[in-house]
């Protein structure tokens, strides 16, 4: 999970690491009272979980009150790379003499950790990286030892941090590292890390990932989360335990596995070729399990997505044997009836693996108008493509 | 021969009375696989089909001399299992276990790592099947045949497709590695088995989106594989930002692309299939030309 800048800040100021907090606002009026509570120039900046704000507008300087009203007023509700901006965080301007670059991250590759600093800060990092490699130190770090006084040195050192500052920075990259492992972080950066001109160094921006998968150990994180800008069907797939990702095409799918539904999106973009560009809908894994009760709730979130034209049901049988997942389509199907709803669109179902002939019997039997069966995933893909062409 | 697990591997399941670990292991006894031993604290002395439950992972392995220790826990007490488990000097841990904290992963892959002992295979993975020899997991026992196709893949269900694909053919070993950021063991680690395994005369390997190991993984194959590589890659139309299905696959900005991955498989002369059945049908056409 991505934090907002006020967020990681939050985290920092928990830790201490030193940063500005400011006041978090959403409308132009409650940023025009902060900017008054605060009492200098300040920077009301976009709080949207995307790079190139400043780029897009998202941040500007209010010398006044009024000012930060009418900065706040054109930067709510400014689009930024598909983010709608919800809130602005209003904080004092700071002068600043120079600018540098600290994060801790994931290093999937070396399955460890990577410190990454740079006095070349201020600028987005992946350009620095490809622009200007040397400039950019990166220190393994191993997780069994963190980030110890020496370690903290060691990346300091690396990155060429001057010594009139290097106490500082030290102290702030071990309290950034206990932020990264109290907190389950997966990525803590900041990008300004400032000097400002009595020479103190602090966090002008921030940003967090959190290890969802960790959640169990911070009940406290719940309150981060932010669904104001969650696609409503994936929402709603979230209240049912339902791994959903809303695409923009016209094929509903569904299936066991994130491997095997990943590949049939593809599959389905693939056979949509031929008939004018029809795409995958949406993904959705109903994973190992699939009971009838599970196989209705991903039903009934797919059929509710209007731009959906017809439903690819993919099942590899594995754990789950065939004809269990055919009996979870043929309830799946009566409880929707019981909802009040009738399917209107057509299912195209591929049946593989265990119990596989038993399944496709159960499903024939039941005679459903709305049910074809195919013999392959590919086969399965093109059928539904068509219909969803069909349809359209 | 086969990788990582074979006729003789006894295996130990951590978790076996919880309601899962109880219905994997009467699975994989089913299909011949020798469990030795069960843990789950606190419940020593017991037995689950006649398998005896030890309280600790210490005694299980001086008692039986188990050297596989496949992990049903819940996620909480993940890595206190696989810590135990390279305490006891077990060789292989295989972790089905999902949602485990990166954390968590990261700490104890690293101790695994010091230990010099014991190679972690997961979390989040369905585990490994040598056909005919012995099943260390989830991975149904029935769908295949022993044979000399090797195949390490990032996805549960991917692996059993392509299982079925190639039924007819057999497979020596098929290692899923699981879907995590953080795993045990890589495509690196399976194709340097595969390549040093007398009974594997040619290797399936399918990844997603998400992180560079298939795109490392080609490096490796263009200096140190010479037996016939055949890849899949999944998540073409994944979005960027967007978290699919697995923790680890994502696409972050123009990093861990499948295009990107394929390309960099393709550039080392590994054939890719545009689809699963696609790329079954190229390595029946190469195990057909041996």
């Amino acid at each position: 999970m991505d934090l907002y800048e006020y967020q990681a800040k939050d985290l920092f100021a928990k830790h201490g690491v030193p940063t500005q907090s400011g006041i978090v606002v959403t409308t132009a009026q409650a940023a025009k009272e902060a900017a008054a509570t605060i009492g200098t120039t300040v920077v009301v900046k976009a709080q949207v979980k995307t790079g190139g704000r400043g780029k897009a507008g998202g941040v500007k300087l209010a010398a006044t009150p009024d000012e930060a009203f009418e900065k706040a007023n054109g930067i709510l509700g400014l689009d930024i790379k598909g983010h709608i901006v919800g809130k602005v965080l209003v904080t004092e301007a700071s002068d600043i003499e120079e600018e540098y670059y600290v994060s801790f991250l994931l290093d999937r590759a070396n399955r460890t950790y990577l410190a990454m600093a740079s006095v070349e800060g201020g600028m987005e990092i992946e350009q620095l990286a490809v622009e200007r490699p040397e400039a950019l130190a990166k220190v393994p770090v191993d997780a069994l030892i963190g980030v110890t006084p020496e370690k903290a040195a060691e990346i300091s050192d690396a990155a060429g941090f001057a010594t009139d500052i290097r106490p500082q920075v030290i102290d702030i990259l071990q309290k950034m590292w206990v932020v990264f492992t109290e907190e389950d972080a997966t990525l803590v950066e900041i990008n300004p890390l400032v000097k400002d001109p009595s020479g103190k160094i602090l966090a002008l921006d921030g940003k967090v990932s959190l290890d969802e998968n960790a959640g169990f150990r911070h009940p406290d994180h719940e309150a981060l989360v932010d669904n104001t800008q969650t696609d409503p069907l994936e929402l709603a797939a979230k209240e049912k335990d339902l791994n959903y990702v809303k695409l923009d095409g016209e094929v509903g799918v569904i299936g066991n596995g994130a491997g095997l539904v990943m590949s049939t999106l593809d599959v389905v973009a693939y056979a949509g070729e031929e008939f004018g560009g029809v795409k995958p809908a949406n993904f959705l894994d109903i994973g190992g399990g699939a009971s009838a009760q599970v196989m209705a709730d991903g039903l009934e979130i797919i059929l509710g997505d209007p731009s959906v034209k017809s439903v690819f049901v993919n099942v590899f049988g594995g754990i789950t044997a065939c004809d269990e997942v055919a009996n979870g389509i043929v309830q799946a199907i009566e409880l929707i009836g019981q909802h009040g709803k009738a399917i209107d669109k057509p299912l195209v179902v591929r049946l593989d693996g265990n119990n596989a002939d038993l399944g496709r019997t159960i499903l024939t039997d039941a005679n459903l108008s709305v049910v074809t069966l195919e013999d392959t995933m590919d086969g399965a893909a093109r059928r539904a493509a068509e219909l969803a062409a069909a349809a359209k | 021969m086969a990788i990582f697990l074979n006729e003789n591997s006894k295996i130990l399941v951590q978790g076996i009375t919880g309601s899962e670990g109880t219905k994997h292991t009467r699975r994989m006894v089913a299909s011949g696989t020798n469990i030795v031993a069960g843990v789950t604290p606190g419940k020593g002395g017991q037995d689950v089909d006649g398998i005896p439950v030890f309280n600790s992972v210490g005694e299980a392995v001086a008692a039986t001399g188990a050297d596989v220790c496949v992990v049903f826990v819940p996620p909480k007490f993940t890595k206190g299992a696989v810590v135990e488990s390279v305490d006891a000097g077990v060789p292989l841990v295989v972790v089905i276990t999902e949602g485990v904290p990166i954390k968590d992963t990261a700490e104890f892959f690293q101790y695994a790592e010091n230990s010099g002992t014991t190679r972690v295979i997961g979390p989040n993975c369905p585990g490994l099947i040598s056909p005919g020899k012995s099943n260390a997991g989830i991975i149904p026992g029935d769908i295949t045949k022993a044979g000399r196709i090797g195949l390490v893949s990032k996805s549960g269900t991917l692996t059993y497709q392509m299982m079925y694909e190639l039924r007819d053919l057999g497979f020596s070993s098929c290692v899923g590695i699981g879907g995590d950021p953080v795993i045990g063991t890589t495509h690196i680690d399976a194709l340097k088995a595969f390549e040093a395994d007398p009974e594997t005369d040619a290797i399936v390997m399918i990844g997603e989106i998400g992180g560079d190991a298939e795109e490392r993984a080609a490096a490796f194959i263009k200096d140190n594989v010479t037996k016939p590589v055949v890849g899949y890659v999944a998540g073409f139309t994944a979005p960027e930002g967007k978290t699919m299905g697995h923790a680890g696959a994502i696409v972050s900005g123009s990093s861990g692309t499948a295009q990107a991955k394929k390309e960099a498989l393709e550039a080392v002369g590994v054939k890719v299939g545009k689809t699963p059945s696609e790329t079954a049908r190229l390595m029946r056409e190469i195990i057909e030309a041996l």
